[in-house]
């Protein structure tokens, strides 16, 4: 046994890239993200990881250039530390030891020795903003202890806080105020909305801020939409705003071009809208960008824009309003029902991806392969509205194969259902679409499996389902006179005592089927679908059905809904209930 | 007189007042001298391609900028020529609109010439060199006016959305000295194009199609938060328009080009008081009077005893014979009336109706003996001050008439003597409404701060209650009225009861009570009939005040026991407006 206190978690690939804003290189040539507890480095050409930085041993809570050396790159960790590094050839330059959770980090050009810093020391919802010292050194690990105090009460996201003006002030958004410090004049002013007493103002929430960088104008996200400009602020009495409207929700993150001649501002519409010259006639928008926009930044060239999508996709966008590059990563969709699978042929890890999609991700370049489009309808995000969604797949006879099951249930009696078949096209490298089937059970499927076995020439694919039938459905040419086209339909269909069908299983030969009713366990002869044996063993609902491999191939394992792996031995048809295990059925 | 350049568009005078321009339909600008006795025609300028719709001087008074169809001018006043011509862009939004007419200029002393036109656009040229400086595209309709403060750091422009922008002039950053004009904060307030807007340094002032002027004031330049901070919304002609016959019951309405004569209904039934009455009799439209000619009427009366109706025009005076025969009416118009009399500013008849008095436009008050179908001019009271009298009232014994201009006070002449009688002290806000009473021959006059006078005219001097009420000061829900006073009546069986009303209330003030002060409740609600006697009389002050009115146009007594009251409802006129610019409403 090893010891709990002793298993570290390393964090390998499919981590969040949208955790932070991505920064642009000096020469706009690569582009900088968070990945876990790693900084990755990408080509803006060719998409392709260059570099990644490792050595900080928790999450990267943000990364800047260093403002008196842009070929180094600063970043900052949950586990303490400001780490300086050499992007270009990937190698750690210096480790400041700060000691306190670092959540976010500002570098400033004026502020040449120091960096900024979001941490919280006393109540878990207090953030401070500090500047750090960071002590010239020559050794390659050095305490950075010496902290001082510029901003408190702030919010944790580094969206809430901007610098502007070559660093004259800092801005930072909370709730319904916006606070700005002058550093010369070590004066802060503060701009309080009405807050949501009255209907109107009930959504003019702060979610993001953003300062031009020539003049002195702020501008501020809402949650209601909204984007307001401020100008005047240095004094109390005589400041101004002006409101720029066209989200309809809450606006995610703004960012100024490198001129500030022109504004972008992005949110869960999924567009990218480009205000000129501050004015609300006068915008441009980007739109179809796949899911919720959650950064945008700049280059510090001003040929590239970039944004961070709530699909863990970072996709670096022309200054002409083009895409240009897509960086994705693991899509983490809230519902994984496919389960996880791997593809026979690329070996690449197969689970749901972006809604509709079923996504293919190399584990071993820790990049996404491609997304396969199964649901193929315009996906419109609105709360409440019901989605199709992709609940089943499976690959067979060495990945020539896919099976997917989508369905859609808006009430307890209306279920759609729809069973789709891929090819795989060698020419293409790419499944395509071969039969669809509607309807294909009454109710919903609750397996899918094919006969992987050589000897069978016909691919078998077996379909149990909650209506108390499984299906058997093979391939047979497609009524064409050439005999070309190929087609699936079902064979047999088989119940056993109205039960519900809830997992099918092949043996490893093909030679036998195991269809789980609920309870009961039915092996069918694959040849002439005949019942060969039925065993019961009363010890739960049956989730998963497995045949041994090779020597243990006699075996047939069996788990339940109450953590009860039953095998069964088939030459003696005797059962052993092998042991209770404590594990929490996730629900895949 | 004619400028003979057909219709006159623009009208400007100089910033030192001696000089006045005029931009005509043939696209001449004709600068004309203003002398203190006439305007005398000085020179044209060079003459334009299309109607000149808008003009601005400079401030130094040596350039002048005129607005035309696609193009803007820049005049010399020295030599007449034109020194620039700045052509506007007719695209809008992308689209090529057939012309752009440009509604509004304004010069600033540094040159800056700021226009808006029928595209959309606030622009800012460059007057020394003829270039366009900044476009701002603020509204998918036309921007119609433009309101630039003294100060020229701030304007208002408004649109025909309804829509009122404000413009500031910022400084880029705090440290430079650098300022540029941003669009801050819009304002809609209007239903209907703004057709007028004003800049006062404390407020914004617009107008336009939906009959409603609104003060909004500058949040930043309003030092404590009290009355005059509010925003305040305007409605109604301030002037008389409706003049009733108590003899007969009839009711004269004037429109701008036609007369209205009604003849009350009458009911025979009883009720409760706040019972609707069922009419015995309707009311009946006798007669519609129709003006001949463009020229909008000015001003009209019907006499007291229903058989003279006379009105003016600018060019023409026209007075009327009713002869009624049963139920029969013939109208016998009374011929050669003298050229003096043409654009009348207000016509009386006296009491007894055998005398017209009118207030012509030159200052003078002109006597005329009505006799049977024809009429005598019987004397002309010279003017005392150069302005033109707007408001006359005459007592009911005919032995007295009042007149007033806006400014210089009240002149009382006696008609026997046919001179003048006294002069009641100058006040420094202009008369709203004046009333002789009958018997005591007080003179009631309400000002348009709300402030009450009663003069005693046979003693020359203010009444005790005048005086009274002066030292005590008027109630401040009182003087925060927004509409004037525009008719008092006396009853004539109560001598203390004075009777007056605005648009929105209407007010008996009983002189025999005591005087409300500041603590007391001013708006009472009737109080209810089961309390005791002592409990009213300590509660009841001299105002009693009415405000079940929608807004009120006219209010009178027919005789001791019937009021007519004639209402106007806000929604009966903007339903007869043109329908509002139809802006697309999101969700909708």
């Amino acid at each position: 046994m090893v010891e709990e206190e002793s298993v570290r978690v390393v964090r390998c690939g499919g981590s969040e890239l949208n955790f932070r804003r991505a920064v642009f290189s000096a020469d706009s040539k690569y582009i900088f993200c968070v990945s876990g507890d790693f900084v990755k480095v990408h080509s803006t050409a060719t998409e392709e990881c260059v570099h990644i930085l490792q050595g900080h041993r928790n999450l990267v809570t943000g990364i800047q250039l260093n403002p008196n050396n842009h070929l180094q790159l600063y970043s900052c960790s949950f586990d303490g530390t400001v780490k300086l590094w050499d992007y270009v050839d990937g190698i750690l330059i210096k480790t400041f030891v700060v000691g306190l959770k670092l959540h976010a980090l500002f570098t400033l050009p004026s502020a040449e020795d120091s960096v900024f810093v979001i941490i919280n020391k006393e109540k878990p919802d207090v953030f401070q903003l500090v500047s750090v010292k960071l002590p010239k050194s020559s050794s390659q690990e050095i305490e950075a202890k010496e902290l001082s105090f510029v901003l408190d009460y702030i919010n944790q996201s580094p969206k809430c806080i901007a610098f502007g003006n070559e660093g004259e002030y800092v801005a930072a958004v909370r709730d319904f105020y916006l606070s700005v410090y002058f550093f010369k004049k070590k004066t802060t002013s503060r701009f309080t909305l009405s807050s949501s007493r009255n209907k109107k103002h009930a959504k003019n929430n702060f979610t993001c801020v953003a300062c031009h960088p020539k003049e002195d104008c702020i501008a501020t996200g809402h949650k209601d939409g909204k984007i307001r400009l401020w100008r005047n602020f240095d004094d109390d009495k005589k400041y101004t705003y002006t409101c720029l409207h066209w989200h309809h929700d809450m606006v995610m993150d703004l960012a100024f071009s490198v001129t500030g001649t022109s504004l972008l501002s992005g949110g869960r519409e999924s567009v990218l809208v480009e205000w000129r010259d501050a004015t609300e006639k006068n915008k441009e928008f980007l739109p179809r960008l796949g899911a919720t926009i959650e950064h945008i930044s700049v280059s510090p060239a001003g040929d590239l824009f970039c944004t961070s999508h709530s699909d863990n996709k970072i996709i670096v966008i022309h200054r002409n309003l083009e895409a240009s590059a897509v960086i994705q990563g693991l899509v983490k969709d809230s519902n994984i029902f496919t389960g996880l699978m791997v593809d026979p042929r690329t070996k690449a890890l197969v689970l749901n991806g972006k809604p509709g999609h079923l996504q293919f991700y190399s584990l071993q370049h820790d990049k996404q392969l491609y997304n396969l489009d199964i649901i193929q309808q315009e996906y419109i995000n609105d709360y409440g509205l019901i989605q199709i969604e992709l609940t089943k797949a499976a690959f067979g006879c060495y990945g020539n194969w896919l099976a997917t099951v989508e369905q859609r249930q808006e009430k307890e009696t209306e279920l759609e259902l729809q069973m789709k078949l891929w090819m795989y096209n060698k020419k293409t490298q790419g499944f395509v679409l071969n039969t669809k089937v509607n309807m294909p059970h009454e109710d919903h499927i609750t397996a899918l499996c094919f006969c992987n076995a050589e000897k069978f020439e016909n691919p078998t694919l077996v379909t149990s389902s909650k209506d108390g039938h499984f299906k058997v459905w093979i391939l047979t040419d497609d009524s064409d006179i050439y005999k070309k086209a190929v087609g699936w339909t079902c064979d047999f269909v088989g119940s056993y005592h109205k039960y519900q069908a809830t997992n099918c299983c092949f043996s490893e030969d093909g030679s036998l089927l195991a269809v789980s009713f609920e309870e009961i366990v039915t092996i069918w002869d694959s040849e002439t679908w005949e019942l060969k044996c039925t065993f019961c063993q009363r010890a739960g609902k049956i989730r998963h059905l497995c045949f041994g491999r090779l020597t243990c191939s006699k075996y047939l394992l069996g788990a339940t809904e109450n953590g009860i792996l039953c095998c069964w031995n088939l030459l003696s048809c005797a059962c052993k209930i092998l042991f209770y295990y404590k594990v929490i059925w996730q629900s895949i | 007189m004619d400028a003979f350049g057909g219709p006159i568009w623009s009208m400007a005078v100089s910033p030192c007042g001696s000089q006045l321009l005029v931009g005509c339909e043939d696209g001449s600008v004709k600068l004309f001298q203003i002398t203190p006795d006439k305007i005398q025609f000085e020179r044209n300028f060079d003459r334009q391609k299309s109607r000149i719709l808008s003009l601005s001087w400079h401030p130094s008074g040596t350039h002048i900028a005129a607005g035309s169809i696609d193009y803007i001018s820049v005049f010399d006043v020295k030599s007449g020529s034109a020194v620039h011509k700045m052509l506007v862009d007719r695209q809008y939004m992308g689209v090529s609109k057939r012309k752009c007419i440009i509604w509004g200029v304004a010069f600033l002393s540094d040159g800056t010439v700021i226009s808006v036109d029928s595209a959309g656009k606030v622009q800012f040229w460059d007057s020394a060199t003829g270039t366009l400086v900044k476009n701002h595209l603020i509204a998918n309709a036309d921007v119609q006016s433009i309101a630039v403060s003294d100060q020229e750091d701030s304007f208002v422009v408004g649109t025909a959305e309804g829509t009122v922008f404000h413009f500031q002039l910022v400084s880029v950053t705090s440290n430079s000295s650098e300022k540029q004009w941003v669009r801050t904060k819009p304002f809609q307030h209007h239903t209907h194009d703004v057709r007028a807007v004003a800049h006062s340094p404390t407020a914004l002032i617009s107008g336009g199609t939906d009959t409603h002027l609104v003060i909004r004031p500058l949040m930043e330049k309003v030092e404590v938060k009290n009355y005059d901070a509010a925003l305040r919304k305007i409605t109604f002609p301030h002037r008389r328009l409706i003049s009733c016959s108590k003899k007969r019951h009839l009711l004269l309405f004037q429109f701008a080009h036609h007369l209205e004569l009604w003849r009350l209904g009458s009911t025979v039934a009883t009720g409760k008081n706040g019972d609707t009455l069922p009419l015995s009799k309707d009311a009946d439209h006798l007669l519609h009077l129709k003006t001949k000619g463009p020229e909008n009427i000015i001003c009209s009366c019907i006499s007291p005893c229903g058989s003279w109706i006379a009105y003016s025009t600018t060019s023409r005076f026209f007075l009327y014979r009713l002869n009624y025969e049963h139920d029969n009416i013939s109208l016998q118009r009374v011929s050669k009336m003298p050229a003096f009399l043409r654009s009348a500013l207000q016509i009386l008849f006296s009491e007894d109706s055998t005398k017209l008095f009118v207030a012509s436009n030159q200052g003078s008050l002109h006597i005329i003996r009505l006799l049977e179908g024809s009429f005598k001019h019987l004397h002309t009271l010279q003017p005392q001050s150069v302005e033109s009298m707007c408001l006359l009232a005459v007592s009911p014994d005919g032995n007295w008439l009042a007149a007033s201009g806006t400014s210089a006070g009240v002149h009382v002449y006696n008609i026997k003597h046919l001179k003048l009688h006294c002069t009641v002290p100058a006040y420094n806000f202009p008369v709203t409404a004046l009333a002789i009473a009958p018997n005591t021959n007080n003179l009631v006059i309400a000002h348009s701060d709300q402030q009450v006078f009663e003069y005693s005219i046979p003693d020359k001097q203010y009444t005790e209650w005048s005086r009274t009420i002066q030292k005590q000061g008027f109630h401040y829900l009182w003087l925060q009225r927004d509409t004037p006073i525009t008719h008092i009546s006396f009853h004539p069986k109560r001598p203390m009861h004075i009777l007056l009303h605005d648009a929105y209330m209407f007010c008996i003030i009983d002189k025999s009570l005591p005087l409300p002060n500041d603590k007391t409740l001013l708006y009472n609600p009737l109080p209810p009939t089961n309390e005791s006697d002592v409990i009213r009389r300590r509660t009841a002050h001299a105002f009693k005040i009415s405000k079940i009115y929608k807004p009120l146009l006219f209010m009178d007594l027919l005789d001791e026991r019937t009021l007519v009251a004639v209402e106007r409802p806000l929604d009966d006129i903007i339903a007869q407006l043109p329908p509002p610019i139809k802006k697309k409403k999101f969700g909708t």
